[in-house]
């Protein structure tokens, strides 16, 4: 009879704390070759933070400027004839634009065929992208633009030869202050205004503005508008966009553009993540290199630790303890590079939108992402070293040598 | 309170256990042996006797290729990996010629680590530890790391970390085997204390001047006993005290 034992025998289990912290001593006792693996995986995780945290600052500012600018700004310019030629928007269109009930302020600005040079010596031909354009006084304050440099066109000096250069113009003009003459339209102008930067009207920063009667007297401009820029209530946007056209020409509405230019800010904006993705699969590859690094620390760790494994299975670790505690080292180590690769990327989108005067922005969901990598990541190249590990039979195990 | 019956058997019963190796090496051909409970026994032969194969067999590390092995009472064959895990953790402790100790972790560790597997909490588990370091002669030593001891102190680390768990049967696998006859020395003397105090204990050893302590010899050659007596000594401690004089 050998029945004194009624219960087999079963193993203890091992508490998480005890499995993080037998994880932890396995990576203890090879600090080198642990950042090394490790640094591969904080690569990969930083890279993957960086992109995504530069195109979400890059977002932000934008979304932060269209903010700052307001949708509520509209756009009239002159549409083709039903005979395909070029329209022209009626003398008369910004006065009917003024009149239109929720409209708060409106200008216009008419192209006048001349150029803008330095002086006389340079070529008519070489016009350096700058666009000479009658500009009417209330247009500052339409587009709530700011004057650097000088002053904005008044009553006064829109009867003179007087100009005011967007930011643009002056750059590619060279100059940096008022009072300097510039040769256009086959006379001196004086330079009395550099205007700041106008993202919205990203053309105003490249012409060269006077004022109408100045134009029409000096330039031989025509008077017909080709773009009148008008601001109105938020709420009322669109009902304005509906009436301008009929307002603007009504006999011919459909000859009348109407834009709005936060659209293509906002599109801007949206289309800010699209170009990431080459990126987001470059730093993906990195840590998938990563990855393997880890993976192949971890076999190579297997094979140096036979020893400490067969020790540790005539202790009583069953082949699953065993598998754990090696997993739970991979896990560890590629939460290690995770953590440092999400500081470093979150360091580096700070550091460049800060650069940028950007807002810094980490989508928290990126964070996340991050540390779900990594523990998919840690698992999977822990999994077949760590099995491995427990496959080794304990007495090959104890005697290596 | 009412006392188990007394075992029938042995702590370790081996009935014709046969050991073959893939490449038809036979390292047991049919070894019939019982280890009673307070053995101080030794298993000695020569390399290639099958020494180590009966430590693997008395150890749970393996199983026969044919015959019976029990340990505790539990028949090997009908458990499984998980549950001979659990035997090992409660019924066995191991000390071997390399000591195995965890390089760059204190001795009060190393010894805690022996303990990981048993269920117990990590504060019971460095008591324990204190105190069997205490017991092997190493209580000024808890913080010394491996590579700060002399061999036979890692020894006696070594074997603090079989005895902490306070396991009935202690397996020692040329205990002595890199050590200086002085340290040697010093681990038997240990191992006779533990004995005296109610363990029991299997030396597995080449040397027969160290298998001459033992109260019983096996000689294993060529994967069969050849000889198993009871020593004429009357005890080991006896003889070590003897010796020390």
């Amino acid at each position: 009879m050998t029945g004194h034992h009624h219960e087999r025998p079963t193993p203890a289990r091992l508490s998480p704390g005890d499995v993080l912290r037998v994880g932890a001593a396995g990576l203890r006792a090879r600090p080198t070759r642990v950042i090394l693996s490790a640094l591969g995986i904080a690569i990969g995780i930083a890279t993957m933070i960086a992109v995504i945290g530069i195109s979400a600052s890059s977002r932000e500012q934008l979304l932060r400027q269209l903010d700052r600018l307001g949708t509520n700004l509209l756009t009239v310019a002159p549409g083709r004839t039903m005979f395909g030629e070029d329209a022209k928007l009626p003398v008369g269109a910004l006065a009917m634009v003024q009149r239109i009930r929720p409209v708060r302020t409106a200008a216009a600005t008419g192209g006048v065929e001349a150029t803008v040079r330095r002086n006389n010596h340079i070529p008519d031909t070489v016009t350096g992208g700058i666009a000479v354009q009658a500009a009417s006084t209330e247009l500052l304050a339409t587009l709530e633009g700011t004057v650097v440099k000088g002053a904005w066109l008044n009553a006064a000096t829109a009867r003179l030869p007087a100009v005011v250069l967007g930011s643009v113009a002056a750059d590619s003009l060279g100059l940096a202050r008022t009072g300097v003459q510039v040769w256009m339209g086959g006379r001196w102008f004086t330079v009395i205004g550099i205007l700041g930067p106008m993202p919205l009207a990203p053309e105003i920063e490249r012409s060269a503005l006077v004022g109408f009667p100045a134009a029409e007297e000096l330039l031989g401009f025509d008077g017909y508008p080709t773009t009148i820029y008008e601001r109105s209530s938020d709420a009322a946007v669109e009902s304005v966009r509906d009436a301008l056209p009929r307002t603007v020409n009504p006999r011919n509405p459909e000859e009348v553009t109407v834009s709005r230019p936060s659209d293509a800010l906002a599109a801007k904006a949206a289309a800010t993540g699209a170009f990431t993705n080459l990126l987001l699969g470059l730093g993906a590859v990195a840590l998938l290199v990563g990855g393997v690094g880890v993976a192949n620390t971890m076999v190579i760790s297997v094979l140096e630790r036979r020893r400490e494994i067969g020790l540790r299975r005539s202790l009583g670790a069953t082949r699953g303890q065993v598998r754990v505690q090696f997993l739970a080292e991979s896990l560890l180590l590629s939460a290690l590079g995770g953590l440092v690769g999400a500081v470093l990327g979150a360091l580096a989108t700070t550091a460049y939108a800060l650069s940028r005067d950007w807002p810094p922005v980490v989508p928290p969901w990126a964070l996340g992402g991050a540390v779900a990598a990594t523990l998919v990541i840690g698992t999977a190249a822990g999994l077949y070293p760590a099995m491995r590990a427990a496959r080794l039979s304990p007495t090959v195990a104890l005697a290596t040598t | 309170m009412t006392a188990p019956p007394p075992a029938p058997h042995g702590i370790v019963e081996l009935r014709a256990v046969t050991k073959t190796y893939p490449g038809q090496v036979h390292a047991l051909r049919g070894v019939d042996l019982t280890i009673a409970r307070g053995d101080l026994l030794a298993i000695v032969g020569p390399s290639g006797s099958g020494k180590s194969t009966m430590l693997h067999m008395i150890g749970t590390l393996d199983r026969p290729t044919s015959g019976t092995v029990r340990v505790a009472g539990y028949d090997v064959a009908t458990l499984t990996d998980r549950e001979l895990s659990a035997l090992r953790s409660r019924q066995l402790g191991f000390v071997f010629q390399h000591f195995h100790l965890a390089p760059g972790v204190s001795a009060l560790d190393n010894v805690a680590d022996g303990l990981l597997y048993s269920g117990t909490g990590r504060r019971a588990r460095r008591e324990r530890a204190a105190a069997a370091l205490e017991r092997v002669g190493l209580g000024h030593r808890l913080r010394h790391r491996p590579s700060e001891l002399s061999g036979g102190e890692q020894q006696r680390v070594a074997l603090a970390r079989a005895v902490a768990g306070d396991p009935p049967l202690l397996l020692a696998d040329e205990p002595t085997g890199n050590l200086d006859s002085g340290a040697g020395a010093g681990v038997l003397s240990l191992l006779a204390d533990l004995h005296a105090s109610g363990t029991t204990i299997a030396i597995i050893t080449h040397d027969a001047e160290i298998a001459g302590w033992c109260a019983r010899q096996v000689r294993l050659r060529d994967g069969l006993i050849v000889d198993g007596h009871d020593h004429d000594h009357p005890s080991p401690v006896e003889l070590l005290r003897g010796a020390r004089r």
